[in-house]
């Protein structure tokens, strides 16, 4: 059945596809929440605490990353969602490649993603966001901001399959902005209590938001971080990706 | 090609228990063959073990223990295989909500690797086939239970599939939807497909099985054609309703019936009849001589309660049996 794995993931995120045409609003929600989220902050909390240099060039990467970050939840509420209609029972019973139900999610979600990243850096742009690093260091950005959306979207993934129910989804939904906030998208960790900081520093989101920061020239970039940005996403996808894969694969017990 | 498409022997399936202690076993040493090109009907009321013993057909739940076939292919160790010989209409619907029904019809097409071309052409050809073509462009949450019913029997026809499993393919629809899909399933049968249907209702079961199994606390308890079946537990009964309760026993000692049954709340007396026709006469004539009067009489078959009834009651007798 391993042949047919391109060709089925394919056919899965056409899918998807489908779906976002028959029903726009809901796509157009889901990307541009984040630009909600940007004005608010941009515009309501303006300031930005234990920042240097103009506070937009500082917000415009974190929000960024966040957005990747809360990904999490839109792959984890779809796939529960998919899980609990009839139509998986079809899929499981067709002979179709094993992970293609997967894949085609995944795609549909990274497309959607590339999307509410280029709204919101359009958005940035307009608020005064000016990126400094040039067209290679805005595409590494990008690519190591898509690369962390991959390695959450295989996390929710696998928290949708483990959880199982649409109840579960509320649980994670209280766990994830906690997280997503508990990490330098807003403000400096010089500007926390000690132990807090060394919470936001080891935050992957952090990581991946210092090195978006670094190579678009903005404030609170350091230089280093790029690998860290790599390395954090690569090992959450090699936990989460065969462990979500392996659970859809077995049949029920 | 052999002759049976289905064999299952000592089939277990346990549900739940790893933290309650509270286990419950769905089936219990389930032993069934199906033969090639026929229909068979699995009868038994709900919690009796049929869906699970579907999904574990259709290779979407693992057994405990015993062996099952599917079109020559054991469910376990060559799942793929099946798959790719059975068709599944299960209790719920297994479509797309959201998307077309031309949309879904597609999408299975190429998900059984039709390609492209047949995969639109086979969809077209099954609307057509089940009167959806009008409805083809529209979302299924927008069609009605029979139509939803007759798409998702499409999709599991998608390859002409050497097995079919319907799960109770009729329940919950009305009386104009179950004709459809009747209708559908009688299409079906003389091209060499053979389909395992459940149901609670054993009027299902006589108007399209060759065979019935009855089914009862995951084992199959009774086997064989409706009209085995039926005469097992005495074939037609007669139903007296009375005006005056305080007649039944009159009216029990004056009819001509035996193994009579009474109950008091309903005013009801019930009886197995040979010969429907005669014993209605007969009834009518013994009333009016003894001067009782009827509000309702009715000859009818056995229900589902009256086949099951018995047929468990037996089993159970048996059982005590063997253990004495």
């Amino acid at each position: 059945m391993t042949a047919y794995v391109l060709g089925d993931s394919w056919t899965m995120t056409r899918r998807e596809l489908a779906r976002w045409a028959r029903q726009p609003a809901t796509v157009v929600v889901d990307v541009a929440f984040p630009v909600m989220l940007l004005l608010m902050f941009g515009y309501l909390v303006g300031g930005g605490r234990g920042v240097e240099g103009a506070y937009v060039d500082y917000l415009v990467p974190g929000m960024l990353a966040l957005t990747m970050a809360f990904g999490l939840e839109g792959t984890m509420i779809a796939v529960t969602q998919d899980l609990n209609k009839g139509v998986i029972d079809r899929f499981r019973s067709l002979p179709m490649a094993d992970g293609a139900v997967l894949v085609g999610r995944s795609a549909a979600d990274m497309l959607q993603s590339a999307l509410s990243l280029m709204l919101l850096g359009g958005v940035g742009y307009a608020l005064g966001w000016r990126p400094h690093g040039g067209p290679q260091g805005l595409l590494a950005a990008a690519a190591l901001l898509l690369l962390f959306r991959f390695a959450m979207l295989w996390i929710g993934i696998h928290l949708a399959l483990v959880a199982g129910k649409p109840e579960m989804v509320q649980a994670v939904q209280i766990l994830v902005w906690p997280v997503g906030f508990l990490s330098n998208a807003f403000a400096g960790p010089d500007s926390m209590p000690d132990w807090l900081g060394i919470f936001v520093q080891w935050n992957p989101l952090s990581q991946t938001t210092t090195a978006v920061r670094d190579l678009s020239g903005g404030p609170g970039g350091e230089s280093g971080h790029v690998w860290a940005a790599v390395l954090w996403p690569l090992a959450l996808l090699a936990v989460f990706l065969p462990l979500a894969v392996t659970r859809f694969a077995r049949p029920r017990d | 090609m052999a002759e049976t498409a289905i064999v299952i022997e000592g089939l277990r399936k346990r549900y739940g228990g790893r933290r309650t202690g509270a286990a419950k076993n769905a089936l219990d040493g389930l032993d069934l063959t199906v033969a090639r090109a026929s229909v068979h009907a699995l009868l038994g009321p709900n919690g009796a073990g049929k869906t699970t013993l579907v999904r574990i057909l259709s290779t979407l739940l693992r057994p405990d223990a015993g062996r099952v076939e599917v079109a020559g292919h054991d469910v376990v160790t060559e799942p793929g295989a099946v798959r790719r010989d059975i068709g599944l209409l299960g209790q719920h619907a297994a479509l797309d909500e959201d998307l077309g029904g031309r949309q879904n019809l597609e999408m299975f097409g190429r998900l059984h690797h039709l390609g492209a071309r047949r995969a639109r052409a086979r969809a077209d050809e099954l609307l057509a086939r089940f009167e959806l073509a009008q409805a083809g462009h529209k979302p299924v949450k927008a069609y009605s239970g029979g139509m939803r019913r007759r798409l998702d029997l499409a999709a599991s026809l998608i390859t002409e599939p050497e097995v079919l499993f319907l799960d109770e393919p009729t329940t919950g629809l009305d009386p104009r939807g179950r004709a459809e899909v009747w209708g559908a399933v009688r299409c079906l049968v003389g091209g060499g497909t053979t389909v395992l249907l459940t149901t609670q209702y054993l009027e299902e079961a006589d108007q399209l099985a060759d065979r019935v199994s009855v089914v009862d606390a995951g084992r199959v308890v009774a086997d064989g054609t409706a009209d085995e079946l039926k005469a097992a537990t005495g074939g037609d009964r007669i139903d007296v309703v009375l005006r005056d309760a305080s007649r039944l026993d009159a009216a029990v000692a004056r009819l001509p019936l035996s193994g009579v049954s009474v109950d008091p709340h309903r005013r009801l007396l019930s009886a197995p009849v040979t010969d429907r026709m005669a014993a209605l006469s007969a009834v009518v004539a013994a009333l009016g001589e003894a001067g009782i009067e009827a509000e309702d009489i009715t000859v009818r078959r056995p229900t589902l309660d009256e086949v099951f009834l018995h047929l468990t009651d037996t089993a159970q007798h048996l059982k005590e049996e063997a253990t004495a």
